[in-house]
């Protein structure tokens, strides 16, 4: 186990800037979730640290080595891969054993300790099958016993459970969090399914374009993302931003629709002409009736997901969203007036960064 | 109850046709070498006789051609070609190559040329000058030069279907590239390299003209060129002496094709597809 860290990480691809100046401190037996859409660049952030991709600017280091320019085979790193990647001519228990195999531990020993992990991950029945005998959640599972064997110093995840079906994708995340807990290996976990990075890490990075958007816990990072792009990306249905005008002196705030509302709370200082307002579904709320602090919207559509509704509305050319916790489905009239829960509202800048 | 399909009719004829057409020499080719007068035609042997045989196992240089220089000669193209092809195919599909897709279309454009009838000239005068004229060295080389365009593009195709991730697997494992090849490379590609080895054994086996025009020594040709032993002077084939050549000439290919399926199996393995 070791402490990971990652100075001004670059890396591009012909004119891509795949991986664009990463800094990155993850602690000894932190368990991180690199989180974006495609083409984020954190598949090639992990790899780099694998050592499956030429480091092209920057350093990694893994505990006080700089392992930037060892080859993978050096860095003593456990690694799950999105297609499990087990090899389809060796038994389960070659396949999990094959990194001890590699390192000249001796059979006996060898046999002990993939037996006893193989246990542990409720494979252990499974040890004389072959790859192709399993299914996808029992391949998940040979994987993951492969990387544990190994007791690297940083295991690294590849979207380990986008193979997998929705109802076993979820077992396997709890799984997954539980080994986590017994283990507590240091961890990075790429992701592009931000339900599981809210689940497993302990410490969220947000990706965007090659950089890192925000590094935070994911409570910190779902309750006050750092600028419009993390607070687009997550939450389901993500914030809602809206773009509109303060008026700090008369504590008004104007609207591309022409309405504009009274403002009691506070506004930070910086807060001018072009700011976007962002709110979570959830502290949003309607009214049928309207009032100095409302803002007046059109009811769209609402999606009742069975716990929860969803409620869309429109405002102007703008769409905002409402969740309500209720297993009875709402009831809107055409037009309603919407109110914010108070401490619970952003503002973000003309460049996308949150004021404070 | 069963509708009456004229349609269906007309196409089950029309493959029983069909295969009449194909299994008829075949017949002729099982019938006639155990038949002490057989002729043109397919018929059933009146007595069965192994005198066939043993005119053809007696001649010396005819036997010589099947169990010595063919089997040489086709199991050195073998391995070469199978070998060469692994290489270059992995090179081609894992290293970083330009315009390696392009290269290997005009590989497989190659293929075609190399040994066709058309660059018999040049290829005579190449392995001429080369002084590799009537040796087994010259024919193997241009057969394996023939065989290597289509391997590579076969054998580059499979690797394709193989997932880099067994590689960079074992490379986190802590295996260095020797250990990954015996390891993981090598199992996971063997049955393309048996597919390739295979065809290059038939494809070299089966070979008439180039080792007819590179070997001109009557003790080092394969048995494609020494069937010339059964022919008169003036061209007359001893159709007793053929029919029991060319059966025999099969067996080796057959009896390669059933070892190897029932030591590995022609099955390939498959990724994970999900």
């Amino acid at each position: 186990m070791a402490s990971v860290k990652l100075a001004q990480l670059r890396r591009t691809f012909g004119t891509v800037k795949a991986v664009d100046n990463v800094n990155l401190d993850i602690a000894d037996g932190e368990f991180i979730a690199l989180l974006g859409p495609s083409g984020c660049g954190k598949t090639t952030t992990l790899r780099m640290v694998a050592g499956l991709e030429a480091v092209e600017g920057g350093q990694i280091h893994i505990g006080n080595r700089n392992v930037s320019t060892l080859p993978a085979r050096e860095r003593d790193v456990a690694m799950v891969f999105q297609d499990y990647a087990l090899y389809p001519h060796m038994t389960i228990a070659e396949n999990v054993g094959y990194p001890l195999k590699v390192r000249g531990v001796p059979p006996a020993d060898l046999q002990r300790q993939v037996q006893l992990v193989a246990d542990r991950l409720q494979i252990g029945g499974l040890l004389e099958r072959r790859p192709a005998q399993l299914s996808g959640g029992q391949q998940q599972r040979v994987s993951l016993a492969r990387a544990v064997v190994h007791k690297a110093q940083v295991t690294l995840y590849d979207e380990p459970l986008s193979n997998l079906d929705t109802k076993l994708r979820l077992e396997a995340r709890a799984f997954l969090k539980h080994l986590q807990r017994e283990v507590g290996v240091t961890s990075i976990y790429v992701t592009h399914d931000q339900a599981e990075a809210m689940a497993l890490a302990d410490r969220i990075v947000v990706m965007n374009a090659g950089k890192v958007m925000q590094a935070d816990s994911p409570m910190a990072i779902y309750r006050r993302p750092a600028n419009t792009f993390v607070a687009s990306f997550i939450g389901s249905p993500p914030m809602n931003l809206l773009p509109c005008k303060v008026d700090q002196a008369a504590r008004i705030l104007r609207f591309s629709d022409g309405q504009s509302i009274q403002w009691s709370q506070s506004v930070p200082a910086q807060a001018s002409d072009e700011v976007t307002l962002g709110i979570r579904p959830e502290h949003l709320h309607w009214h049928a009736e309207p009032a100095e602090e409302r803002l007046g919207a059109e009811h769209f559509v609402t999606q009742a997901l069975g716990g929860e509704s969803v409620i869309v509305l429109r405002l102007g050319e703008h769409t905002l969203a409402i969740r309500q916790f209720t297993d009875d489905v709402p009831v809107l009239p055409s037009r309603v007036w919407l109110s914010f829960d108070p401490n619970r509202v952003y503002f973000y800048g003309a460049d996308g960064m949150l004021l404070s | 109850m069963k509708r009456f399909a004229p349609g269906r009719w007309l196409v089950n004829g029309l493959s029983v046709i069909l295969a009449l057409f194909f299994v008829t020499p075949l017949m002729w080719f099982i019938f006639a070498p155990f038949d002490p007068t057989p002729n043109l035609s397919v018929q059933l042997p009146e007595t069965f006789s192994l005198d066939n045989f043993q005119t053809v196992i007696s001649n010396a240089t005819a036997m010589r051609a099947l169990l010595q220089n063919s089997v040489f000669i086709s199991g050195s193209v073998m391995v070469l070609t199978a070998a060469l092809a692994a290489l270059a195919a992995y090179g081609l599909s894992r290293g970083n190559i330009p315009g390696r897709d392009i290269l290997t279309t005009v590989l497989l454009l190659f293929s075609s040329v190399v040994t066709g009838t058309a660059s018999m000239v040049p290829i005579f005068v190449l392995i001429y000058n080369l002084g590799l004229f009537n040796t087994y060295q010259g024919a193997i080389l241009t057969l394996v030069g023939g065989a290597l365009p289509t391997s590579i593009f076969i054998m580059r195709d499979f690797i394709d279907g193989i997932p880099k991730s067994y590689e960079e697997a074992a490379m986190v494992s802590g295996a260095g590239s020797l250990r990954i090849f015996r390891d993981i490379a090598l199992p996971t590609l063997r049955p393309g390299v048996l597919v390739v080895a295979i065809l290059a054994f038939v494809g070299a086996w089966g070979s008439f003209l180039i080792p007819l025009i590179l070997i001109r020594n009557a003790d080092m040709r394969p048995a494609s060129v020494a069937f010339y032993q059964f022919y008169g002077d003036e061209g007359n084939p001893n159709i007793r002496a053929v029919a029991a050549y060319a059966l025999l000439y099969t067996l080796p290919v057959l009896l390669l094709y059933l070892l190897v399926n029932a030591r590995y199996g022609f099955r390939f393995f498959g990724g994970i597809k999900q």
